[in-house]
């Protein structure tokens, strides 16, 4: 390893890249067999699969580097919530209160994480760390993708017909206090940028404001305000949300240790 | 997002380059873009495909069951439109 970072602070690096992957795409999964169209539905679950992929990879990696036994579905199935590293934006609900279950949140998370998830790939791939430049050189053109979709899907509903627009603009609502904590930066990344491993997602900020205010323009839907910036999740700190979350996706690991099919 | 608004959509994949496009299914979208993407989702997430054409279901022009006879049967006893007495290259695969 090339790297001058510690290994505690790569270890905390890939797990809040790996959480954020891993968060989502057990989110999306939740969308298997729900999804309004069935051509959605797999667009979805696709999506959830290339996440779960750079989750897997990111995960592995950090347990290899932590050199304590763990493996990817350790980290995965055998952490409880507090050591989980994601943003708190992914692990939200795809609810909108009085509207329940909703496409829009779905699509509005998917929009907010993959203009931050794209160009940070993009940077990652010329991290001084080879494997970590491997994992975003794959997860990039993925990316790239679920920013197509999401824009595809924010457009058409935001543009549509005046129910699908208030509820895309009720989605936004829901997720905008959420997204500043992805472009948060603390002496963990400040450390692991200057050593050229990881981005200071700070710098990804402006960036990301173009892109998704421009997508938000195209839709006709104004960009949303707010003063509540919750926080939190890349220190353990989660919202009520994730505690489900992880329930349902680690019940069977921990029932059945090791269980494959 | 009932699906009301959908029109049926057939897809057309082709799996590599010098081949042509076949028809490989179809699906429901609002519009051509969206019908790109499902198509791209449904149809080639294996990597069948390095291009990919939609076509709206409605824009086709089919020749009728009812016709067959008279479309195809003319066609049956006139072998002498099969060019038998050509050897085919090695190498040639897709003649």
């Amino acid at each position: 390893m090339k790297s001058e970072v510690s290994t505690a602070d790569l270890v905390e690096y890939l797990l809040r890249l790996g959480d954020d992957a891993l968060v989502t795409a057990q989110r999306l999964g939740e969308w298997s067999a729900r999804a309004p169209e069935m051509e959605t539905d797999i667009a979805l679950s696709n999506i959830a699969l290339d996440q779960l992929g750079a989750a897997r990879l990111l995960l592995t990696y950090a347990g290899e580097i932590e050199g304590a036994g763990r493996d990817e579905d350790a980290l995965a199935y055998l952490r409880a919530d507090h050591e989980f590293r994601n943003a708190q934006l992914v692990e939200l609900a795809d609810e909108q209160p009085e509207l329940g279950h909703d496409f829009g949140v779905a699509i509005a998370k998917l929009l907010c994480l993959s203009a931050y998830q794209q160009p940070l790939y993009q940077r990652l791939c010329s991290s001084t760390d080879e494997r970590i430049a491997g994992i975003a050189a794959k997860a990039v053109k993925e990316s790239a993708y679920h920013l197509d979709f999401a824009t595809l899907w924010t457009v058409r509903l935001g543009d549509g017909t005046g129910a699908s627009r208030d509820r895309m603009a009720g989605a936004f609502a829901v997720v905008w206090p959420y997204t500043y904590e992805l472009f948060e930066t603390d002496d963990l990344v400040a450390r692991v940028a200057a050593a050229g491993v990881g981005v200071d997602p700070s710098t990804l900020r402006e960036h990301w404001s173009e892109v998704v205010g421009g997508v938000l323009a195209m839709a006709t839907l104004d960009v949303p305000e707010t003063s509540w910036r919750p926080t939190g999740g890349r220190t353990g700190r989660h919202t009520e949300a994730m505690s489900y979350l992880l329930a349902e996706m680690q019940v069977l690991h921990r029932a059945h240790p090791g269980a494959a099919w | 997002m009932s699906g009301g608004d959908s029109q049926l959509w057939e897809v057309f994949v082709r799996p590599r380059r010098g081949l042509s496009h076949v028809h490989v299914g179809s699906l429901h979208a609002p519009d051509a873009q969206v019908a790109l993407h499902h198509a791209r989702d449904v149809y080639t997430r294996r990597q069948e495909g390095v291009s990919i054409w939609v076509v709206p279901a409605a824009a086709i022009s089919a020749s009728s069951p009812d016709e067959k006879d008279a479309f195809f049967d003319p066609a049956a006893d006139k072998v002498y439109r099969h060019p038998t007495f050509y050897h085919v290259p090695e190498g040639a695969g897709h003649l």
